[in-house]
């Protein structure tokens, strides 16, 4: 195709993609680096029924019209969101650092700052979830297909469901079934012969229940492209493998694995990418007290009273630049395959 | 599909206009009013008064949502605004204020507002914004029969209900006698807000953003908050106003800070277990750390009107507002709400709320930063709570929390 007619033909997506999804996150990148404008306070009187009048603090609004007509985006504060506590805390590192009890003091003081505690769980969550959830989908994908013919529409509908649930529902439906009066949290109360156990309080049994409703979730991803994947695999390789005596685990393990390799990274693309993204089943569980995730911050910043555009841009661009790092593995390996065929 | 639309819409001009002739707003001229509220049973029954105000060249239009603080400044932003009225309570009316998306009401008081009494005027530097219609409070439900099985007399203070919860969880009657809306987030944010208003301290140095809590009487608050959970069902951190009122109608728990508007349905016996609505007594909030007014913070809901709407919709607006608010739905639905409005005679369900108010607790504080702080402590208590931080650690880490957002927000 020439360059020409190739060009034209890619424009439209070309122009939407731009204006879709470049120009965003240019928006987000600037946004990041601004702040407020420093508030003009003025005190007045403030009357309410309860209390009667009391002098409170008021932002002067008038003078803060003026200088936001002269500076619409705010204050610039260059990386200084980045930088400070909300975020990668530099300040607050290099004192642990630099003082701290031990080994274990400093993890723990760190832990507690909030970027890194939704790094760590963000992390977590992804390099747990994704292997096994592969894993999982892989099994199903190689049980469906050995299924007659006869029963396979339902049996692959049903592996399909946690795909089709709306994740939201989906965690809560999970979440309900672990209360100490669910089914799931009363048959482990029961077993374990102690009343006050509960899976939503303690911070292991709640990462737990998290990444096994993330593995849930996500295998039915992995068994569709998976189960695609099986029907394209040779019949005559794996006929002849049988000739020779191999058994099934041993088809599996020398003619069907190497068969899938490709697709499994492509699997393990978008899965780390998605997992990455953690989110809905952080609300759903009402984890946020024992596990919060980048996406979670950038919710908390944005919700509530009053919202902070900027510190949620700067956590924006870092989950970017995370997704970036974790697939660059993944795409330079790409990069090299494509390079070597085209020589 | 089409014939299903027309006739959905057909019959809601019937019902509007059916409306519009029962009642006589005397709104004169066209118009449209646009409201924008929260979402629970007073204020849909606000709306829907104010709607008994749409003739044929005035439209009444209501959004009632959970979302509406999310809505609210953009939605105000834009000129001309997308609603005309944004109902507010004390701390959503402030990014209203600090962005000056409302008008002073002066004028429409003067010349509409006859009905209205002088304390349901909020003034700001002395120019009325806000029409309060409402109060509301978190205060004591507690459960008669069991705090008499126990033989321990009613609590006034914290102190005495840890006392009554281990008189009752030692005499066997309940596991967990006591509940708190403590999950993470603002629930429980506001928790902190109401104990630390009892002990009487200032949130903020005065007159300016620097963040004043991390002294002793913020470690008794926190300290009392942990002390509680002792005796609390082990998932509380998952407990937010709802889910307490659900453990309570069910007769898991005996003693809890409860919300003033949810005290009807807790009267009201639906989905309550056998005994438990015949012994609730609502009373005043109690007190914290041998202090005289009750620890909790009172909440006003009222309305406004919108900046960037012309003066003839802002005009209509307030007028059908003030019907909406009027003596006579009042007086139809005592039972709703604890009402402002002149003549409300105050049902069984606003005992706890007016006992609350008349024991002299203070007002969630309005401050431009307050919502900052509110955030800060929303996330930044939560591993207090779950018993995995000391109390000097999460002040230290809310007050670090607050100045990072503090400073982004130009505050500090």
């Amino acid at each position: 195709m020439p360059h020409k007619t190739f060009f034209a033909f890619i424009l439209p997506s070309l122009i939407a993609m731009v204006l879709f999804i470049a120009l965003p996150i240019v928006s987000v990148v600037v946004q990041s680096f601004h702040v407020e404008h420093q508030r003009v306070l003025v005190e007045v009187e403030n009357c309410q029924p309860f209390g009667g009048c009391t002098t409170e603090v008021r932002v002067d609004t008038a003078a803060m019209a003026k200088i936001r007509a002269e500076q619409p985006m705010g204050m610039f504060n260059g990386l200084g969101t980045y930088f400070n506590r909300g975020h990668l805390a530099v300040a607050e590192v290099g004192a642990i650092l630099s003082n701290n009890a031990g080994f274990g003091d400093a993890v723990s003081r760190i832990y507690n700052l909030p970027f890194y505690k939704a790094l760590s769980f963000t992390l977590v969550f992804c390099f747990v979830v994704t292997p096994l959830a592969m894993v999982l989908g892989f099994t199903i994908a190689l049980a469906v297909n050995a299924v007659p013919r006869a029963i396979k529409g339902p049996v692959i509908f049903f592996s399909l469901l946690p795909m089709i649930i709306t994740p939201l529902i989906g965690s809560l439906i999970l979440y309900w079934m672990i209360q100490s009066n669910g089914i799931i949290g009363a048959t482990l109360q029961n077993i374990f012969d102690d009343p006050t156990l509960s899976l939503r309080q303690s911070p292991a049994l709640t990462w737990g229940s998290l990444l096994f409703y993330g593995v849930w979730t996500n295998a039915p991803f992995s068994f569709v492209v998976f189960y695609a994947g099986l029907q394209t695999v040779p019949g005559d390789t794996l006929e002849s493998a049988m000739i020779d005596g191999a058994s099934r685990w041993e088809r599996i393990r020398y003619v069907i694995i190497p068969h899938l390799a490709p697709l499994a990274t492509f699997v393990a693309l978008v899965q780390l990418m998605d997992n990455f993204r953690v989110f809905e089943p952080i609300v759903g569980f009402s984890a946020e007290s024992n596990a919060t995730s980048l996406s979670w911050l950038i919710f908390n910043d944005l919700s509530g009273d009053s919202q902070l555009f900027g510190s949620a841009g700067a956590t924006s661009v870092i989950t970017i630049i995370g997704v970036v790092i974790l697939l660059s593995p993944v795409l330079v390996r790409t990069w090299r395959e494509f390079n070597h065929k085209v020589v | 599909m089409k014939l299903m639309l027309k006739t959905t819409v057909s019959l809601g001009v019937l019902c509007l206009t059916a409306g519009a002739a029962f009642a006589d707003c005397g709104i004169e001229g066209a118009g449209s009013v646009r409201i924008l509220s929260n979402d629970f049973e007073a204020l849909r029954l606000i709306n829907t008064t104010a709607g008994e105000c749409a003739t044929d060249g005035l439209t009444v239009t209501a959004n009632a949502t959970a979302e509406h603080k999310n809505l609210q400044v953009p939605a105000l932003s834009i000129n001309p605004a997308e609603y005309t009225v944004a109902v507010v309570a004390n701390n959503s009316i402030v990014p209203l204020l600090n962005d000056d998306l409302i008008r002073p009401l002066d004028d429409l008081v003067a010349k509409y507002g006859q009905d209205l009494q002088p304390n349901q005027l909020i003034k700001i530097d002395g120019k009325v914004m806000a029409i309060a219609f409402m109060g509301n409070a978190q205060h004591l439900f507690y459960r008669k029969d069991i705090l008499d099985a126990a033989g321990v007399a009613a609590p006034t203070s914290y102190e005495d209900m840890l006392a009554a919860a281990k008189a009752i969880k030692d005499a066997g009657l309940m596991d967990y006698p006591l509940a708190a809306s403590v999950k993470p987030g603002w629930d429980l944010a506001a928790e902190f807000v109401n104990s630390y208003l009892g002990t009487g301290a200032e949130f903020f140095a005065p007159g300016s953003a620097e963040l004043a809590i991390d002294n002793e009487n913020g470690l008794k608050v926190l300290e009392i908050m942990r002390a509680m959970t002792e005796y609390m069902d082990p998932d509380y951190l998952t407990f937010d106003a709802n889910g307490i009122l659900a453990e309570y109608e069910a007769g898991n728990t005996a003693m809890m800070n409860e919300w003033g508007s949810l005290a009807g349905n807790a009267l009201d016996g639906e989905g309550a277990a056998e005994g438990v609505v015949e012994n609730t007594v609502l009373a005043a909030a109690p007190t914290i750390g041998g202090g005289s007014i009750p620890a909790v913070a009172l909440w006003w809901d009222g309305f406004t009107i919108a900046k960037n709407v012309s003066d003839e919709d802002a005009a209509a607006s307030f007028q059908a507002m003030v019907h909406g608010i009027s003596p006579e739905m009042v007086a139809a639905n005592p039972a709703v709400a604890t009402w402002l409005v002149a003549g409300y005679e105050p049902g069984p369900a606003a005992v706890g709320v007016i006992a609350t108010a008349t024991g002299g607790a203070r007002a969630y504080p309005m401050q431009p930063y307050m919502g900052l702080l509110h955030t800060a402590l929303s996330s930044e208590l939560a591993e207090y709570m779950a018993g995995t931080e000391d109390a000097a650690q999460a002040l230290a880490d809310v007050k670090a929390a607050y100045d990072t957002a503090a400073k982004e927000g130009g505050y500090l």
